[in-house]
C-alpha cells in the first residue's frame, strides 16, 4: 500500500475511534446539567435522587470523556504529521478554529469538568451547577469550531488561492460556509440522541432488572423525552443538510442517492441494492422507493432535475456504493430510533412506560443505535467528498505528507490500532462495570419499587442488590 | 504572504506564551508522572500523586492542543515541516500523552494488584516518554534540520536523534522532574513530601547541570542562535534562568513551598524564552541543506493573524481566570476521598 491509503486507513480509524466518544459524551454532559438543575431547584422534592443521577453519569461522562481526549490529541497532531501538504494549503483557514476551539471550548470543559468531579465540599451546589453548565457550553462550542473546520472542507467559501496556498479573505464567509450551520445543527442534535439512548437504554436495562429504580424514574423520562425531541430534530436538521449537499455538491448527493442519469422528478430509494451504473445489470431486489420524492425533498419541486454521476467526470466521483451505502443505512437506522421513541413517549404519556417490558427491551438494545447512524452519517459525508480533500479544491492525493515514508505510516498506524483496542476493550469492560454497579443506593429502600407500585402495599421485600 | 511584521511578531510570541503555559503547568502533571513509582511506594501516596493533579492536568493538557492549533493557525508551514518531519517521534509522544490519560482514569477502578500496577508503570512510561521527547524535537529545533526545496523535512528519522538533541531531550526531563518535585511539595504531607523534596533537588542539579552543558555545548551545535545576544538586555531570559535555578534549592530547604513552585516555573518560563530570543525571526532554522523557515515566510495572511488574535485576546483572560479559581479551590495538601482517582 502507498503512503496515501495508509494515512487515509489511519486517518478513518483514529477519527471513527475519536468520534464515538465525545459523540455520546456532549449527550450525556446535557442530561447532567439537565440533572443538576432539577437537582437545584429541588424538582418535585427530589434533590436527593437528581443528586445521586448526576453524580453516577458524571462519572460515566467522566470515563468517555477521557478516552475522547487521549484520541482527540491524535487529531490535533495529525493534521500536520499525514497531511502536511494539506496543512500548508489550508492553515491559513483550517488552523484558526482549531486554535479556536482550543481557547474557547477545550480549556472551559476540561477546566470544569475537574471542578464538577473532584470539587464535592470544596465548591457550592450553585458552584457545582455553574460547572456543569460550563462543560456542557464547552462541548458545544467545541462542537462549532469542529464543524467550522470540517464544512469549510465540504464546502470553502471566503479565501482566494494566492501562490498555492488558499487565503482567508472574509472570516465571517469562511466560518459560516454553506454547509457550516445545517451540519452543526444535524451533528449536535444526533449527539444529543446518542447520549440521551445510552441514558435511556441503561434506565431501561434496571427497570427490567428491578435496580436502581429511584434514579431510573428521573432519568427514564428525561432521557426519552431528550431522544424523542433529539430523533425528530435529526429528520429536520437532515433534511436542511441535504438540501445544502444538493445545492452545493451535486456530486457528493448523486453518490449519496445512487443516481447516475439525471432525472427531472427523481424518486426517493428508501430501501434498495445499490444500483450499478448499467440499468441492464440492475440486482432486481426488494425495493421501496418514492417517486419523484428526491426532486421534492431537495429542491422543493416535484419535477426538478437531479444531476446524476453522469454530469460530472468520472475521476470527480465519490466511491458511489460505500457513499450510497452508509448515506441510507444511516437514513435506515435514525427512522428505527425515531419509531422506537414514539412508541415510548406513547407509553410515557399513559403511564404505562415501566410494564412494557417489550418495550423496555427495545429501549436497551436500540441503545448503539445512534452512534452507529452517527458513525455511517459521518462516513458517508467524508467518503461523499471524496475524490476531494477540500471539496472542488484540493484533490485528497495532494494533500498527504511527501516526506513520511509508509514504512513509518504503518508502524504508527499498528501503535495506535493496537493502543485503541486496548482503550475500546477497558472503556467496555469498565463502562459495564460502573453501569452494573450504579448510583448510590436510595436511603429509603425504593430502589426496587416501580411508581405504579408505590402507592399499593408493599409485597415481601426483596433481599438488597437483588 | 503576509506583511505585518507586528502580528507576526505577536504571534511568534503567543505561541511562545502557549508553550510555556505548557512546559509551566503539564510540566508539573509529567513531573509527579516521571516519579510516580519512586517518590511513592504505597498504594495509598500513589493515589494521593494521581490525585494531586487529578482535577488539573486535563486543563493543563490543553495548553499543548492549543499551542499546536496555533501554530497550525499562524505559521502553517512550520506546523506541516515540524509535524511531518518528527513522525515517529509525536506519534511516541501521542502514544505516551494516550497512556497518561487514560492511566489516570482507569487505575483506580479496580481493586487489583496487577491491574494497578499495570497502569503505575503506564503512568510513569506515559510521562517520561513525552517529558524526554518534547526535549528531543526542542533540541532539533535548536540544531536546525535538512530542509528541502520546499521547505519540507530531508533527513531521516536516525537524524533527529543526535547526541545534542538527547542531551536536551534530558534537560527537559530533569525540568519537569524539578517542576513536579516542587508541585508536590504543595500537595503531600510526611514521608511522601520528604521523597518529593529530594527528588525536586535532585531535578534542580540535573536541571542545572545539563542547562550550563547544553548552552555551552549550543555554541558549537547552534551558533546561530548566540547572534541575538549581542544585545545585552536580553541577557535577562538566561540570568533569571540561572538565578531563579540557584535560589530554588534555598526556598525548598527553608520549607518555602510555592516560592519554590514559582521559582521553578519562573526557571522553565525563561528557559523558553531564552530560546524563542535566539531563534527569532526563525521558527525552524536549516541545517545542511535548505533555507530556514522564517516568521514571515510562513505566516497566514494580516486577516487570519488578526482574527486569530482578537479571539486570544478575548478568550485568554478568561481560561486565567477560572484556571486561576479551580487552582485555588483545590489548593492544600491531597485529601483522597470516595470522588477521588
Amino acid at each position: 500500500m502507498d503512503a496515501e491509503q495508509l494515512a487515509r486507513i489511519q486517518f478513518a480509524i483514529t477519527v471513527g475511534f475519536h468520534f464515538f466518544f465525545p459523540s455520546i459524551s456532549i449527550g450525556i454532559g446535557a442530561i447532567v446539567l439537565a440533572l443538576e438543575t432539577f437537582r437545584l431547584r429541588n424538582r418535585h422534592g427530589k434533590a436527593e435522587t437528581y443528586d445521586r443521577a448526576a453524580v453516577f453519569w458524571t462519572r460515566f461522562f467522566a470515563l468517555t470523556f477521557a478516552v475522547g481526549v487521549a484520541t482527540g490529541i491524535t487529531m490535533e497532531f495529525q493534521f500536520g504529521t499525514n497531511w502536511a501538504q494539506y496543512s500548508s494549503f489550508v492553515g491559513d483557514i483550517f488552523g484558526a478554529p482549531l486554535a479556536a476551539e482550543g481557547i474557547l471550548a477545550f480549556f472551559l470543559e476540561s477546566t470544569f469538568l475537574g471542578l464538577l468531579l473532584f470539587g464535592r465540599g470544596r465548591i457550592s451546589s450553585r458552584a457545582r451547577w455553574f460547572a456543569a453548565l460550563m462543560v456542557t457550553v464547552g462541548t458545544l462550542l467545541s462542537a462549532v469550531w469542529i464543524l467550522i473546520a470540517n464544512s469549510w472542507m465540504q464546502t470553502p467559501a471566503g479565501y482566494e488561492i494566492v501562490d498555492g496556498r488558499a487565503r482567508l479573505t472574509d472570516f465571517f464567509a469562511a466560518a459560516l460556509n454553506p454547509s457550516t450551520l445545517p451540519r452543526y445543527f444535524h451533528t449536535v442534535s444526533a449527539a444529543l440522541t446518542a447520549g440521551a439512548f445510552v441514558v435511556l437504554g441503561v434506565s431501561a436495562w434496571w427497570v427490567l432488572r428491578r435496580r436502581h429504580i429511584s434514579v431510573a424514574r428521573v432519568t427514564l423520562p428525561l432521557a426519552l423525552v431528550i431522544a424523542f425531541l433529539g430523533s425528530g430534530l435529526m429528520f429536520v436538521t437532515g433534511d436542511f443538510s441535504g438540501k445544502q449537499v444538493a445545492a452545493t455538491q451535486p456530486a457528493k448527493f448523486a453518490g449519496m442517492q445512487g443516481l447516475y442519469t439525471t432525472t427531472a422528478g427523481a424518486p426517493l430509494i428508501i430501501w434498495s441494492l445499490p444500483k450499478p451504473q448499467d440499468p441492464a445489470s440492475d440486482p432486481q431486489g426488494p425495493e421501496i422507493i418514492l417517486g419523484r420524492m428526491l426532486s421534492f425533498l431537495a429542491f422543493g419541486n416535484w419535477t426538478a432535475p437531479v444531476q446524476g454521476l453522469e454530469a460530472f467526470p468520472q475521476q470527480d466521483w465519490p466511491p458511489v456504493m460505500l457513499t450510497f451505502l452508509t448515506y441510507h443505512n444511516m437514513v435506515a437506522i435514525g427512522s428505527a430510533m425515531l419509531l422506537v421513541m414514539l412508541f415510548g413517549l406513547w407509553y410515557l404519556s399513559r403511564g404505562s412506560v415501566w410494564r412494557r417490558r417489550t418495550w423496555l427491551r427495545f429501549a436497551v438494545l436500540a441503545t448503539p443505535l445512534p452512534i452507529i447512524a452517527i458513525q455511517l452519517g459521518w462516513a458517508a459525508a467524508e467518503i461523499g467528498r471524496q475524490p476531494w480533500i477540500v471539496y472542488g479544491v484540493m484533490r485528497t492525493s495532494s494533500g498527504v505528507s511527501r516526506v513520511v515514508p509508509p514504512e513509518q505510516i504503518a508502524i504508527s498506524l499498528g501503535l495506535l490500532v493496537s493502543l485503541y483496542v486496548l482503550l475500546g476493550g477497558l472503556w467496555l469492560y469498565l463502562a459495564r462495570k460502573e453501569l452494573g454497579h450504579g448510583p448510590a443506593p436510595a436511603p429509603d429502600g425504593t430502589d426496587d419499587e416501580l411508581p405504579d407500585e408505590a402507592a399499593a402495599p408493599r409485597p415481601t421485600p426483596r433481599p438488597a442488590g437483588a | 504572504m503576509a506583511e505585518n511584521g507586528f502580528l507576526q511578531a505577536a504571534w511568534f510570541l503567543l505561541v511562545g506564551v502557549l508553550l510555556v503555559g505548557y512546559a509551566v503547568l503539564d510540566g508539573f502533571d509529567l513531573g509527579v508522572g516521571m516519579q510516580h513509582l519512586t517518590t511513592a511506594r504505597t498504594d495509598e501516596e500513589r493515589r494521593i500523586l494521581m490525585n494531586s493533579i487529578g482535577p488539573i492536568w486535563d486543563g493543563n493538557e490543553v495548553w499543548l492542543i492549543t499551542a499546536g492549533g496555533a501554530l497550525f493557525a499562524a505559521f502553517p508551514k512550520v506546523y506541516a515541516t515540524v509535524f511531518s518531519g518528527f513522525y515517529l517521534a509525536l506519534m511516541l509522544v501521542l502514544a505516551g500523552l494516550i497512556l497518561r490519560a487514560v492511566s489516570l482514569e482507569f487505575r483506580s477502578k479496580e481493586r487489583g494488584r496487577a491491574w494497578r500496577t499495570t497502569w503505575d508503570v503506564a503512568f510513569f512510561v506515559g510521562s517520561v516518554l513525552p517529558a524526554v521527547l518534547f526535549g528531543v524535537a526542542i533540541g532539533n529545533v535548536m540544531r536546525g534540520v535538512p530542509l528541502d526545496s520546499q521547505g519540507d523535512y530531508a533527513g531521516t528519522f536516525g537524524g533527529l536523534l543526535s547526541p545534542f538533541a538527547l542531551a536536551v531531550g534530558l534537560l527537559s526531563a530533569a525540568m519537569f522532574l524539578m517542576q513536579g518535585g516542587a508541585w508536590l511539595l504543595l500537595k503531600t504531607e510526611g514521608a511522601l513530601r520528604a521523597r518529593a523534596r529530594r527528588t525536586a533537588l535532585v531535578g534542580q542539579v540535573a536541571t542545572l547541570v545539563l542547562w550550563v552543558f547544553v548552552t555551552i555545548w549550543s555554541r558549537a551545535e547552534a551558533p546561530a542562535l548566540w547572534d541575538r545576544f549581542g544585545f545585552i538586555p536580553v541577557w535577562l531570559a538566561p540570568v533569571v534562568v540561572v538565578l531563579a535555578l540557584v535560589a530554588f534549592p534555598v526556598l525548598v530547604r527553608r520549607g518555602r513551598a510555592a516560592a519554590a513552585f514559582a521559582t521553578s516555573s519562573a526557571a522553565i518560563a525563561a528557559m523558553v524564552g531564552t530560546l524563542g530570543i535566539g531563534l527569532w525571526p526563525n521558527l525552524l532554522p536549516a541545517r545542511d541543506q535548505g533555507a530556514p523557515l522564517t516568521a514571515s515566510l510562513t505566516a497566514s495572511s494580516d486577516l487570519t493573524l488578526t482574527v486569530m488574535l482578537i479571539i486570544s485576546l478575548l478568550g485568554l483572560p478568561f481560561v486565567l481566570t477560572y484556571t486561576f479559581w479551580v487552582y485555588r479551590t483545590f489548593w492544600g495538601p491531597v485529601r483522597l476521598d470516595e470522588h477521588s482517582y
